[in-house]
């Protein structure tokens, strides 16, 4: 069994439709409840729930407590690569992007590193473009035992791979890998992937059952909101969740927020998620599952972050660079995408011990990843 | 009407399971088997004359178009006799259909995790289409699905003991991740807590000593079949009134900072 073959018993209009329709009495069902099912978290995304914001904020807080104690996590990306034989319509590394290309070399990624360690992190999380022949498993392979040695914890953010690439990864110390869906409208997706591997969907789709047959700790999940409607990409990204946790029960799962934003000369959002429409997301999420990890980035603004942290979120990061060379060998070149919050790490965690909670660097050992 | 529940290659219109032992008459136990409306009837291979299945009072009983029969491993203490006991009953009862049970212990029956596991293990293989009894072990009952059991059935308390749903917290967690249906066995005392079994999401339930000892076993399979159906059916509807929760609204919103955004 595949997500694909449950994906495919739903209708993306049917669904849009039904979240639209949720009644202000559905919501305060679903806010009463102790569990939460799939239609409770259409009706808590859903725009009846928005007079609720603050009483979801209030659950989403204990419920977070709850599992996750008074603690944040943090960790940093570290853009290998921006190569991409790619055309995503909204990503500034697309193939059709006339930009400096660079991936990084062992001695580039060591520089890297040296700049993260020196700013306290034990968490990292690495990212590269689409490009097989550049960026692919020989890279990986031959990057991995280098990076490995200066980390607690490796996440991954690549091209979707097979499952035996992803467990020869594991081996390699990966524990973590995300794969944002974007979009689950098919037909949209299509329209914003024309070219590349990336175009093919279903594989896209059926990226977390091999990382969950290979065994991956944690798998992250994801849509760019905006790039369909926000509400009905949430919800599909929930039932994915929801299988997902079923089959594979040794997993653990991780959400992610990242918003597509109107700015001139980039792809227009179809739909726009503003500030509190992403609070009432972010809550929805954690009352529908208390033990997934709600992750967010610093293209959010100081002000959302600084308060966002007591309403679910349990991990974030800090000082930012989303250029390969980043950190230290390059720091001029062209990011993937516009940092809003470009405050260093040691600033963050003061953030995050102001609002009572306490900064967590370390929470994993690549001792507990021996086989 | 509750929706069928498929287990296997079977399709059941009736959620409520039975059991044959305890009964003070083969007569009873069939007329409360029938009253009860189960379409799946769980049997002991101790209690069959498994040499002469034909002369057997006790399956001729249970001789109705209906009724599946549902053979069980109960007296073995190992895989190694539970596997030879499943070939047995597969012979005798022709079926491929068994209930695991292995209970090493006499005393309260408890169900032995690891030698269920192993013969669960090789059972499939077999080509058995094997429902283990067993703990309310979330993990426990993952490992059983990944052997490929068509289904699992943890206890409610322990067997016979009418205590009700005492696992009540396990269950709910192995109902929220099984991928294959979960029917609570063991302890269900009264149809109050059969429905609340259903309620929260049971795919069924199997209740023997509860008829079998009631006053009025036949009464009681009636009182027991409207209970389970009721239970699926506020499951099913998932629309239960909401608790009144009140939730204080702390002094200091959460919320408020998106004004000054």
């Amino acid at each position: 069994m595949l997500f694909t073959e449950v994906f495919n018993r739903y209708q993306w209009d049917k669904e849009h439709a039904s979240i639209y329709a949720k009644t202000a009495e559905e919501v305060i069902r679903a806010l009463s409840r102790h569990s939460r099912t799939w239609e409770d978290f259409k009706a808590l995304i859903s725009p009846a729930a928005f007079p609720f914001l603050e009483q979801m904020a209030q659950l989403s807080q204990r419920e977070t407590q709850k599992r996750f104690g008074k603690t944040i996590q943090l960790y940093a990306p570290l853009y290998l690569s921006n190569e991409c034989q790619n055309i995503c319509t909204y990503c500034g590394f697309s193939l059709d992007n006339k930009i400096p290309r660079k991936t990084l070399t062992a001695l580039e990624i060591l520089q890297e590193i040296a700049v993260l360690k020196e700013m306290g992190y034990e968490h990292v999380l690495l990212v590269t473009g689409e490009a097989q022949q550049l960026v692919g498993m020989d890279y990986f392979k031959q990057m991995l035992p280098l990076i490995k040695k200066h980390f607690a914890h490796i996440a991954l953010e690549v091209q979707p791979l097979d499952e035996e690439d992803y467990v020869t990864l594991h081996r390699l110390g990966v524990n973590t890998v995300l794969v944002y869906q974007e979009t689950y409208h098919q037909e949209d997706y299509k329209l914003h992937h024309p070219k590349g591997k990336k175009s093919n969907f279903n594989y896209r789709l059926e990226t977390p059952d091999r990382l969950g047959r290979a065994g991956i700790h944690k798998i992250g999940l994801g849509a760019l909101l905006g790039l369909d409607d926000w509400r009905t990409d949430s919800a599909f990204t929930a039932l994915h969740l929801q299988y997902l946790e079923k089959q594979y029960w040794q997993s653990r799962f991780s959400i992610s927020f990242p918003r597509l934003r109107p700015h001139a000369g980039g792809l227009e959002p179809k739909t726009v998620i503003n500030d509190a429409e992403l609070v009432q997301l972010i809550c929805a999420w954690r009352l529908f599952n208390g033990e997934v990890e709600l992750s967010m980035s610093t293209r959010e603004s100081e002000t959302f972050r600084d308060h966002i942290i007591k309403l679910g979120i349990t991990s974030i990061s800090a000082g930012s660079k989303t250029n390969p060379g980043g950190y230290a060998v390059a720091p001029q070149s062209l990011e993937q995408f516009e940092i809003d919050d470009s405050r260093s790490p040691a600033e963050i965690a003061t953030v995050i011990q102001k609002a009572g909670y306490e900064p967590v660097w370390k929470d994993w050992d690549p001792s507990l990843q021996t086989i | 009407m509750n929706q069928s529940l498929k287990i296997a290659d079977k399709i059941f219109s009736s959620r409520l399971f039975t059991g044959t032992g305890k009964f003070s008459s083969t007569k009873v136990m069939e007329e409360t088997i029938l009253a009860s409306g189960s379409e799946l009837v769980t049997v002991a291979l101790k209690r069959v004359a498994h040499q002469h299945i034909e002369n057997d009072q006790l399956l001729a009983h249970l001789n109705h178009a209906h009724i599946h029969l549902l053979p069980n491993t109960s007296g073995v203490r190992t895989a190694k006799e539970a596997i030879y006991a499943a070939e047995l009953a597969r012979e005798a009862l022709e079926t491929n259909w068994l209930k695991l049970e292995i209970h090493p212990d006499p005393k309260y029956l408890m169900p032995d995790p690891i030698e269920t596991l192993a013969a669960a293990a090789a059972l499939v293989k077999l080509g058995f289409t094997v429902l283990p009894y067993c703990h309310a072990d979330p993990v426990l009952c993952k490992r059983l699905e990944e052997a490929g059991v068509a289904a699992v059935m943890p206890l409610g308390a322990p067997i016979g003991s009418n205590q009700g749903l005492t696992t009540l917290t396990m269950l709910e967690i192995i109902i929220q991740q099984s991928t294959i249906p979960v029917i609570i066995d063991a302890g269900i005392g009264k149809p109050s807590q059969a429905a609340q079994a259903m309620e929260m999401g049971a795919d069924a339930v199997l209740i023997n000593t509860a008829l079998a000892t009631a006053h009025d076993p036949k009464a009681m399979a009636i009182a027991f079949k409207q209970a389970v159906e009721a239970g699926r059916l506020a499951y099913e509807l998932g629309g239960l009134a909401p608790v009144n929760n009140h939730h204080a609204v702390a002094s200091s919103p959460l919320t408020s900072f998106l004004n000054t955004i």
